[in-house]
This record gives C-alpha cells, structure tokens and sequence, in this order.
C-alpha cells in the first residue's frame, strides 16, 4: 500500500510493516524536549515514581520561555531542572545562554530526517523543516514518555500542500505561511499532517520551511513536513555527524485533501486581532498607529529575518512613536548578526536588542503591552491578552513589514525599496 | 468514576476558545490548581470565575483549546469547579492534557446545537449521555477508542502509567 511520510515515519516507530490513518500506534519517540516547562514535566515524572528517565541521552532541556528568569517561582523552576539534568545525566541541556528551543534543537544536530521527535511546546511541529515527524505534547505526557520511552499516537491523515508559481518582491515564507493559515483557518488541519511541495518549496532554505512548519501548527496540524531534498542535506551536513534515514512519500500516496497556492498572486498578508487565521492582505490594515513591533521568535528570529529587516530600515531611523524589539533566535544566530553588523545597524536606527529566547511572544516579560495598546510581530500568535493586556492588540506578519512599520510607526499599505 | 452522572449549568462558548484566554501566561508560572483557577477564562469572560459553581459544564464549538500545549489550561478549567467540557471538537494537545490530568472531555456536534447557556445539562462521562434537564433532548457523545478509555479509567496518565510500571 503506498504511503505518505507521516503514516512510514510512525509505522517505523511503531514496530509495524505499516499503517493507515485514524489507527492508534504505540510509538518510540527518538527524542523527547522539553524547555522550562520541565519543571512541570519533573514534578509529574516523580508523581509516577519513576526513577530513571527511558534515555537520557534522546531528553533535550533548552531553558527559553522565561529566561533568564523573571520571577522567584521560574528561578526555581529552572533550579529544579538544573538539578534533574546533573542527577539524571541529560547531556544535552541548554541553558539560558543558547536560545529558543526549536531552533537550538535545529542548530544542535537533535532533528534528524525521518525521525519521530515530541515536545512540550505546541510549536515542535517546526522540525518538519529537516524532515522530520514532530509535534507538541503536555506535561504529564511527556512524564509518561520519560518513564516508558512510548506513547499512543493517533495516524494522521495528510494534506498536501502544492505551491505553484515564485514569490515576488517582499513577499516571504510567513506571507504563505500565514495566507495557508487563513485559507485553512485554525481548526483545517485539526489531527492532520501536512506535505509541502513544488518549485518555490524546493528552492526555499531551511530557514523558510521552518516557519511554515512552525505556523502550520496553527492550522492545528499535528506534522508540518518539507520533503527531505539538497535543501535539508546541506543544512544537516555542517551539524549532525550522523546518519539518517530520509523518508519519501510514495508517488501515489493518499492524500485527504490537496491544497494550491499560487506564489504568482500572493502579496504580503497581516493576521488581524484576536486570532492567527484572521488574514488579510497587508493593505487592508494599512494605518493602523503601533506602539510596540516585535522581530523574533521560533516563527521569524533567524539571521535571514533580521538581515531582511536591517536593510529594510538602513540608515533611517525607528519612529520614536513604536518601540522596536529585536530578539535573535538563538546565541548562534545573535553571534552571527553582530558580526555581520546586522544588530550594529538595528540598534543604531533605535531598535532594542533582547538576549534570545521567548520573551514577548507569550507575554511571559520583556515587553508586555498595557490596555489599549497594539503590537506588530513577527511572532506566531495574537490570541487575545497573548503578550500581556486582555485589551491589547496584537497583528502579525513577516520581519519586512515590520522593518517597514517600524519606520513609520505604523501598518504600512507596502514596503518600500 | 466513569459512571457518575454529572449534573451542572451550562457555560457557553464559541469556536476556537483558545489556551491563551483560558489562562494567560501571565499565571503559568504555577502549576496548581487553586491558583490558576481564579483567572480562568478572565480574557474571555470575566465573569466566568464569579458565576461558576462546582459541577458545572463548559460547552464550545470547535477546535476547543487551540494554541498553547500548556497543561495549566485543564488544569485552571479544573480547578474552578467545571465537571466537564462538551465540545464540537478539541485540539488536539488540549484533547490529550484533558485526559492526562483527568478533565472529563466530550465531543458531541449535535449536543453542543441544544444546549444552552444556564440550562441543566446531565452527563455521564463513562457512557457519554448527555441530557438537557431543562429543555429536553439527549444526544451520545463520540466514544473514545479502548487504549484512551483505560487512561481515563485510571483517573489519568500518571495512575495509568503507574499501574503499567508496577504491572511489569
């Protein structure tokens, strides 16, 4: 029977020849993350009375959501997780000082092709970027996944996503990330796995195929993946001294629904308050007076996104009416822009650089919005009361229109050259 | 527990009720209940704290407890009191956490359509009836697969895993 990468990946996992969607497979994990919630997934691993985790060497622990700490009970939090890592010997956590835990877990060679990878964060979906099987899980699972190195997992159907066409000027993978969103809305990929393919996805860096993996999970999708190609073997090469095993659909796989997406009539898009799917084209929101922008996060925090918004803003400068923050993704990537004079230029126009990590995106610290106040971000949820006040607004879009946005404090109708 | 009969008012909602306005970040640095639960749904709906009664029951539509795989989420909805959430359909994390923590969950379409807000709503989670006390009709909620329905006999994932673990 011909099958798509979802159902072979999870067959694989599972012990089994193969199988079909809607079937409930014990599956083994390769790896299993967690970041700060892990002081939960702990207090819960002990609930059980495991001792041992299943492999300490498939756990990986970045601290990102809150870090460095902004409270008392995260300090202890993260002290708590210190102490597990050293007693149970999970080599592979990252303290505050790497960054945001999806793209520390790309950086560090943890994603590989073909793997089945669970977090406890509802954005895992992102490793689809190199191939892999991934999604977000809660607490309590994780602690059974510690203690048994299994979970039930529910096969997916898979929807294939066929882009057609190029992307013109301006107009990024968050624009088609965010135009699939609206066009699927929050629920159309509810317990789905998604397949990406065509020209424009072959030809798109890792950096792009992440954050359409990434915002697919607000689709609800449980997989987002990119095919693995010479996009994703380049990437791998300089980082995983491993070996792996690509998983390809098979040509005549069964697909619940197929999508098209045509790049050639695609501008940039903005997701309206209070809700992810609520996309427009960008001059739909044009005027809207900003006093926060943000650029960063898992969805747009790469060197890519940060180098597109400093030579969007040059020389000029940040309206003093907005306040700009710029979080790079991670220590690597914030290494990268200051030696590129990336971050030298962002600051100079009036922009305010953050230490890598969560921060502002879920409204833990670091740029909460007060009443009556609107932000413009890069980021990937605008719920309402995300980054702080109930009765504040969030608008979501790529890092250029808020290096454009940020020029002239507020929406703009385009980007300019 | 799976044969109780739970009895409550019902507290109703739209689609996409989602784990950011059922409870902020700003409360997620806990992890217990008697915490959380004060500002349960405060974005959505500020009086939800205020009016719920212990026993009471949440119906949405669609996609219930999208975003965040925060597990704060069940737990606050828990912890202020609500016996059981009916909905069109869950997230799927959410889905997941509910049953881990033990937060008996339905997904009923066509009972989600005849209930209203303040009507007496009777459920029996182990069956999945679900009765309109107030103004009549009783639907069948989906049933859940055997391997999940072992958890929520357990009480939750960690008495589940438990009993696996002292059972080898």
């Amino acid at each position: 029977m011909p099958h798509t990468i979802a159902e072979k990946i999870l067959a694989a996992k599972a012990g089994l020849k193969e199988v079909e969607p809607g079937q409930l497979v014990t599956a083994r994990p390769d790896k299993a993350m967690s970041h700060d919630n892990a002081g939960l997934v702990i207090r819960q691993f002990r609930q059980i009375g495991a001792e041992k985790v299943f492999d300490p060497a498939r756990i990986i622990i970045p601290l990102d959501h809150r870090a460095p700490a902004e409270s008392e009970k995260t300090a202890a939090a993260h002290k708590s997780i210190r102490e597990f890592v050293a007693e149970q010997g999970v080599a592979a956590f990252y303290d505050i000082r790497e960054g945001i835990c999806h793209q520390v877990m790309i950086e560090k060679g943890h994603v590989l092709p073909g793997e089945l990878i669970l977090g406890t964060d509802s954005h895992t979906t992102s490793y689809g970027c190199l191939a892999a099987a991934s999604s977000g899980i809660g607490a309590t699972e994780m602690a059974a996944v510690w203690a048994t190195g299994e979970i039930w997992l529910r096969v997916p159907e898979t929807i294939r996503i066929e882009v057609k066409g190029n992307f013109g000027l301006n107009v990024y993978p968050k624009d088609l990330a965010l135009y699939l969103l609206g066009l699927l809305t929050a629920r159309g990929a509810d317990y789905m796995s998604l397949e990406y393919y065509g020209k424009a996805i072959s030809q798109m860096p890792v950096s792009g195929r992440f954050t359409l993996c990434n915002l697919a999970m607000e689709m609800g999708a449980k997989f987002a993946i990119i095919p693995y190609d010479a996009q994703t073997e380049a990437y791998l090469k300089a980082r995983a001294p491993f070996k792996w095993t690509p998983v390809a659909a098979d040509p005549d796989a069964k697909y619940t629904r197929v999508v098209e997406v045509d790049l050639d009539r695609l501008e940039p898009q903005i997701a309206l308050p209070h809700r992810p799917d609520n996309v427009v084209p960008l001059g739909k929101a044009a005027g809207v007076k900003l006093d926060q922008i943000v650029i960063g996060s898992c969805t747009n925090g790469r060197i890519d996104d940060l180098d597109i918004a400093a030579s969007i803003i040059g020389r000029r400068k940040v309206s003093t009416k907005v306040r700009l923050l710029v979080i790079p993704g991670s220590r690597e990537i914030y290494l990268e822009a200051l030696r590129k004079g990336i971050l030298e230029s962002l600051v100079e126009a009036g922009a305010v650089v953050l230490n890598p990590g969560c921060g502002p995106c879920l409204g833990a610290h670091q740029g909460i919005l007060a009443a009556g106040e609107k932000c413009l971000a890069t980021t990937n949820r605008n719920f309402k009361g995300r980054m702080g006040s109930g009765e504040a607004e969030v608008y979501l879009c790529s890092p250029a229109v808020a290096a454009q946005a940020a020029l002239i404090g507020e929406i703009p109708d385009r980007i300019l050259p | 527990m799976p044969y109780e009969v739970l009895r409550g008012s019902v507290f109703r909602y739209g689609d996409s009720v989602d784990t950011d306005v059922i409870i902020p970040a700003r409360y997620c640095t806990s992890f217990h209940a008697a915490e959380l639960a004060p500002h349960c749904l405060e974005d959505l709906d500020p009086t939800f704290v205020k009016r719920v009664s212990a026993g009471d029951i949440i119906v949405a539509g669609y996609n219930f407890g999208c975003g965040s795989s925060r597990e704060n989420a069940p737990i606050a909805i828990k912890g202020a009191g609500v016996a059981c959430v009916i909905a069109r359909s869950f997230a799927r994390i959410f889905y997941r956490n509910s049953i881990n923590i033990g937060l008996p969950i339905l997904s009923a379409p066509e009972a989600v359509d005849g209930l209203n807000e303040g009507d007496i709503v009777e459920v029996e989670p182990g069956t999945g009836a679900i009765r309109n006390i107030t103004r009549g009709g009783v639907w069948t909620a989906d049933a859940f697969p055997a391997e999940i329905q072992s958890i929520i006999r357990a009480g939750g994932l960690v008495e589940y895993v438990q009993k696996r673990l002292a059972s080898r």
